[in-house]
């Protein structure tokens, strides 16, 4: 799905996103209120000048507006590579990102992402893996690195790697697999701009992504071990929220 | 002329050389380091025995509480030597976990002895998916008024999602040995050429991701040298310097960040940045040694701790 007729089927009360340099940014309309989209398009590779624009905006929308939804949108190959990136420091701009993430979650803005292209790594981790709630619709693909990188790194030969894939959520490529560890919802179904205003109207909770990952059976043991090492009651957990 | 006499030598254990428990041992209070999920318990990753490959049980890393000077403290620290300290299903819930600990338990710090290169390809997706917990469970404990602390000297660096979790911390403490980043020399080379970096070139590896560049960079917020023992005089020093989750110190942040672009955005080689940044002689900081690098880059370093 193209970004344009994302925006189209999840605002049709209306948007003012722009789309310059790979950047999703502006306000749109839902039936619940004004929220603020951030994201990328066009699979954009997020290098140092995207990472500090998407926290510019986040800032920018926790001191102008406080306490606006925000709409995370995910299309991203992952991080930038390159040396100019890492020699700056690439993994503190994206450091910084997920703090300014964490900052408006903080000051009580809601925090809904939805991934409909790629989403891999670097790209993902800092802004769409920190929503409150990580939802798809159709044409979603997370992944971690291509199989035949992989198969390179680990000198496994691809054709075992695909039958490895088949057999276990964890090396497969899309989202089916990371809908079964835990960590995004399942595909929503049009009509999508319904499916955002249910996303919007769920109150916030605290990270249970380990724990939807052992319900849903691709994720065995991440609860179970957290939980063991956490010590306490489980069940006792609140959100944290000291600023909230 | 007289030859001066040989340097007395200083009892030192090197940070680097050191395994995991023995780094973690050697930086908390003696004898106070207990073990949380320790090797005992045999907890290992079912997901290695198709690659052939033999667990650990520990699976590459220590989480444990202890003291730092008298002072309740958390700690993990990852095991190079198994898997490059990889993080995998397993691995990263047992870091998980000890933040939520943290959350509950308000210790007077985390400290996370990183030594990994990010994501275990053998577990790709719940790697990834751990890595992303583990950023919420830093930046949570945080919010929850508990410093996390980095601390970066392991022969595997702390690159991948490691690099942004270590910035995701309050601070970090590195060792001139220590590398941070994202993508690590050898994955910049596979996917864009040895033109753009050769990781061959120890020296250029060394001056783009190494200790020292990071620290005058500010990434860093201490730099010492290679010894266990100033890791803990660095993370004590930082135990009651946290880096509050609010609006103006993240504006201050981007404001730092903002600038290291504009000024550095076209320097070519960390050579270039440092001269940039009005290091003087920047061809000679490579042979200097922690203390004296610190003194020689005061003016130079950027950042505001």
């Amino acid at each position: 799905m193209t970004a344009p007729e994302l925006l189209a089927e999840l605002f049709p009360g209306g948007h003012a996103v722009r789309g310059e340099g790979g950047l999703l940014l502006g306000p749109a309309r839902t039936g619940a209120g004004e929220v603020a989209v951030v994201g990328t398009h066009g699979g954009l590779e997020v290098g140092v000048e995207a990472a500090l624009a998407l926290a510019a905006e986040l800032l920018r929308i926790v001191r102008e507006h406080p306490g606006r939804p925000i709409v995370v949108l995910v299309d991203s190959r992952g991080q930038r590579m390159s040396r100019r990136d890492e020699l700056l420091g690439l993994n503190g701009y994206l450091g910084h990102l997920a703090a300014c993430v964490e900052l408006a979650r903080r000051r009580g803005h809601p925090l809904v992402a939805i991934v409909y292209g790629d989403a891999v790594s670097g790209g993902f981790l800092p802004l769409g893996f920190m929503a409150d709630a990580i939802h798809a619709v159709e044409g979603a693909n997370p992944w971690v690195m291509s199989p035949t990188a992989m198969s390179r790194v680990t000198k496994v030969p691809l054709e075992r790697l695909r039958e490895l894939a088949d057999a276990s959520p964890l090396l497969a490529p899309g989202l089916e697999p990371f809908v079964r560890l835990g960590a995004i919802e399942p595909a929503w179904t049009p009509p999508l701009a319904a499916a955002l205003e249910a996303a919007l109207a769920r109150p916030p909770r605290p990270d249970r992504r380990a724990e939807e990952g052992l319900a849903r059976g691709g994720r065995r043991l991440a609860a179970v071990v957290a939980a063991r090492v956490a010590g306490g009651a489980p069940a006792a957990r609140e959100p944290s929220g000291s600023g909230r | 002329m007289t030859a001066l006499p040989p340097p007395v030598p200083v009892a030192r254990s090197s940070y680097r050389e050191s395994n995991a428990r023995r780094r973690l041992a050697g930086l908390l209070d003696p004898g106070s380091l207990e073990d949380l999920l320790g090797p005992a318990e045999r907890v290992t990753s079912p997901h290695l025995e198709p690659f052939g490959i033999p667990a650990a049980f520990d699976d590459g890393v220590v989480v444990a509480a202890g003291r730092l000077d008298g002072r309740a403290v958390l700690a993990a620290s990852q095991e190079g030597g198994f898997m490059g300290g990889a993080v995998g299903e397993v691995h990263g819930a047992k870091l998980l976990g000890l933040l939520r600990r943290a959350e509950r338990e308000r210790p007077a710090a985390v400290l996370l002895l990183v030594d990994s290169g990010g994501v275990r390809l053998q577990e790709a997706n719940a790697g990834l998916v751990a890595i992303s917990e583990v950023m919420r469970g830093v930046l949570a404990a945080r919010a929850a008024g508990v410093p996390v602390i980095a601390l970066v000297g392991g022969g595997w660096g702390c690159f991948g999602g490691m690099g942004i979790v270590a910035r995701c911390c309050d601070a970090i403490v590195m060792s001139e040995e220590g590398r941070l980043g994202l993508s690590g020399p050898d994955v910049i080379e596979a996917t864009c050429g040895v033109e753009e970096l050769d990781a061959s070139d120890r020296g250029l590896v060394w001056r783009t991701y190494g200790g020292k560049h990071r620290y005058l960079l500010g990434e860093a917020d201490r730099i010492v040298e290679d010894d266990v023992a100033a890791f803990r005089v660095a993370a004590l020093e930082l135990l009651d310097a946290p880096r509050p989750l609010t609006l103006e110190a993240l504006a201050r942040e981007h404001a730092h960040l903002a600038a290291r672009l504009e000024a550095f955005g076209a320097s070519a080689d960390a050579l270039d940045l440092w001269r940039a940044a009005g290091a003087a002689e920047p061809e000679r900081l490579p042979m200097l040694d922690a203390a004296t690098f610190r003194g020689a880059v005061e003016a130079a370093r950027r950042g505001d701790r």
